[in-house]
């Protein structure tokens, strides 16, 4: 197990002083100046050595990101913004961050906004987390009064830094989107390319990062990439928040080491599986968008990128629904669809129509009132969704259920056998009802 | 997506203006974004218009904020109808229940907190209860999935609930005496139940 000494986010829980007395008795805002003194090079340098790869989904290396912003200005601002608009279903680790040690978030700012020469930054807070945005905003309030940030303050680097907030949206969590909510428009997301790396907020270059992935580079910085990289195995490394839910003991959010078994983070620190680990059913590893994984295959599955691909499935926010044999599986996944459906943003026809039929098949097929053949049909509309949408929240919803076609076919058979060997009134519909 | 109305002409007040501590905080949000750019700030703005309207967005308060952030009223409509947590019609006066009911909720019980919601409060979401002071909806996931089920009520989040203790939330707010925030059980925010098992360091300072 990971030692706490290796921990990140030494107030997790809450249990210390938030502020920034406590941040720094944590050892926070420790030698700032310094690491700004190593310059924009070696700042991105030590990042892309530390193998951090970004913590709110694809995985995408950080330090190679930062890289991509131009080295000169051409006139134009750059903005640095981050992503706390936190609402894949199973995922409430940013949360964590943002109430308990809101100025690792706040330096993490500083250090990369420097980095990628951004003298703003906005931060995009889901709307459903009001008090974690006042007290953000309190963290924020008590760097400007130390001159840690702002005009003139004692780094060298004039940074402001800004709360903004949504309203209920989970595709503002997608960058381009996020980037159209700020701008005072609905959440819709744009082409790419143009990245925001060249053409984002306002049209100025942009780079748009996780919570969590700004909220470790500055431990990354002091303590070292060697440090970081050692923790986990190549190409998957450092700490990583887990928030494990569903059917465990005792739910938790915990920091553990990347790559750690998924049994071992379930039994040491969830309470393992309701009912002992032979009742396990399945989990999903990632955040609802990633396709399940069913008990079979989670005896030695490592929690990481490249294990999880592996699968045919994706380590995503690390957010882990656990789900037991008392689970209703296509109920479960239909309630996923459902989610979809309420929050596709409606731009593009394949997922504004697709969502809706997804869920209205599979509300059947949980009862039973479906035909065999629908499910290859079903099987075959996910894959016309996915990749034929703007953005990756088509291949996010139609995932899913791709999982559950993969592993729980014959318990959908059973189901359709069962009603069908029951006499009823109400014909059965077809799909395209 | 979902359809949104806004709530029909007979609801609608005649009228809407911030009141003057709010048209200063407002100017404030706006003075956060580059110049030319005020239209940023209108979640914000709408957000704090619900707020002062009683939990409830009516037409004359979008169309005065797209008038303060000089933008056409369309482009102000599409913001509220497009964005879920602008709520369009009435809500109830003690408490506006948001029951979070995605599959993480669902699998620790959501269903029973929605079924406490139909009984006590209406059968249907967004319906005042006939006292006028409660309401509730079903909402997709609220970001506190290790602490499931549970509900938003105004600013606060009501965690580990049971049908039981989510009754005593409701007690509470119909006496006009919130009970306190988060995990409704002895539970230290995000911890597993009976203590951490990492940072023990930490909890011993």
């Amino acid at each position: 197990m990971l030692d706490d000494k290796d921990r990140v986010f030494r107030n997790l829980y809450g249990l210390d002083d938030w502020g920034l007395d406590g941040a720094r008795r944590r050892g926070g805002w420790d030698g700032t100046k310094a690491i700004i003194e190593k310059g924009r090079d070696g700042i991105i340098n030590e990042m892309k050595a530390s193998g951090q790869r970004g913590r709110g989904g694809a995985g995408f290396p950080t330090g190679l990101k930062w890289s991509f912003m131009p080295k000169q200005s051409d006139g134009r601002p750059h903005y640095l913004v981050v992503n706390a608009d936190e609402s894949e279903p199973g995922t409430c680790k940013d949360r964590e961050i943002m109430r308990h040690d809101p100025h690792l978030l706040v330096e993490g700012c500083l250090i990369a906004g420097f980095a990628m020469g951004a003298n703003t930054g906005y931060i995009y807070v889901r709307g459903e987390f009001i008090r974690e945005r006042e007290r953000l905003q309190a963290a924020i309030d008590q760097a400007y009064e130390a001159k840690l940030i702002g005009k003139n303050n004692v780094h060298g680097w004039d940074f402001d830094l800004y709360v903004h907030h949504g309203a209920g949206a989970y595709i503002c969590g997608e960058e381009t989107a996020l980037l159209e909510s700020l701008e005072g428009k609905k959440g819709q997301p744009r082409l790419k390319p143009p990245f925001p790396a060249n053409v984002g907020l306002y049209g100025c270059p942009t780079t748009v990062n996780n919570v969590e992935t700004i909220a470790q580079a500055p431990d990354i910085m002091r303590r070292g990439a060697a440090w970081f990289s050692a923790i986990g195995r190549p190409n998957n490394t450092g700490t990583k928040l887990f928030c494990i839910s569903g059917h465990v003991q005792k739910p938790c959010t915990v920091e553990d080491a990347m790559s750690v078994p998924l049994r071992e983070l379930v039994e040491n620190h969830a309470g393992g599986v309701r009912g002992g680990w032979d009742n396990l059913l399945a989990v999903i590893p990632g955040g609802s968008s990633m396709p399940l994984i069913p008990a079979s295959q989670c005896g030695d599955l490592k929690m990481d990128f490249d294990s999880l691909v592996a699968l045919k499935s994706a380590l995503g926010t690390a957010a882990i629904i656990v789900m037991d044999k008392s689970t209703d599986i296509i109920k479960a996944m239909a309630r996923i669809s459902y989610f979809y459906k309420h929050e596709s943003c409606g731009q593009c026809t394949p997922c504004r129509e697709g969502m809706g039929w997804m869920w209205r098949v599979l509300t059947r097929m949980a009862e039973g009132r479906a035909h065999k053949r629908e499910i290859d049909m079903l099987f075959e509309v996910t894959k016309q969704i996915e990749g034929h949408t703007i953005c990756a929240f088509g291949d996010g919803a139609a995932w899913p259920v791709q999982g559950l076609l993969r592993h729980f076919r014959p318990e959908i058979e059973r189901r359709i056998d069962q009603y069908a060997a029951n006499p009823h009134p109400d014909p059965v519909p077809v799909a395209a009802e | 997506m979902s359809v949104r109305r806004l709530a029909p002409p007979e609801l609608q007040p005649k009228q809407f203006i911030f009141t003057v501590d709010n048209l200063a905080w407002a100017k404030e949000q706006m003075a956060k974004y580059p110049p030319g750019r005020e239209q940023s700030a209108i979640i914000p703005i709408l957000w704090r218009a619900q707020e002062q309207a009683g939990g409830w967005l009516p037409q004359k308060a979008i169309e005065y904020v797209a008038d303060l952030l000089g933008m056409a009223r369309i482009r102000a409509l599409e913001v509220a109808t497009f964005y879920t947590m602008f709520l369009l019609t009435p809500v109830g006066r003690k408490a506006h229940v948001q029951v979070c009911g995605t599959t993480p909720c669902m699998l620790r019980g959501a269903e029973d907190i929605r079924k406490v919601c139909q009984r006590r409060i209406h059968p249907e979401p967004f319906h005042v209860s006939s006292d006028g002071n409660f309401s509730w909806e079903e909402v997709e996931c609220l970001g506190a999935c290790v602490n499931a089920p549970m509900v938003l009520i105004w600013n606060d989040t009501y965690e580990d609930l049971t049908p039981e203790s989510f009754e005593k939330v409701l007690d509470g707010f119909a006496r006009s005496e919130p009970p306190k925030p988060g995990p409704q059980t002895d539970r230290q925010f995000s911890a597993p139940i009976g203590g951490p098992t990492t940072l023990k360091s930490m909890s011993k300072a």
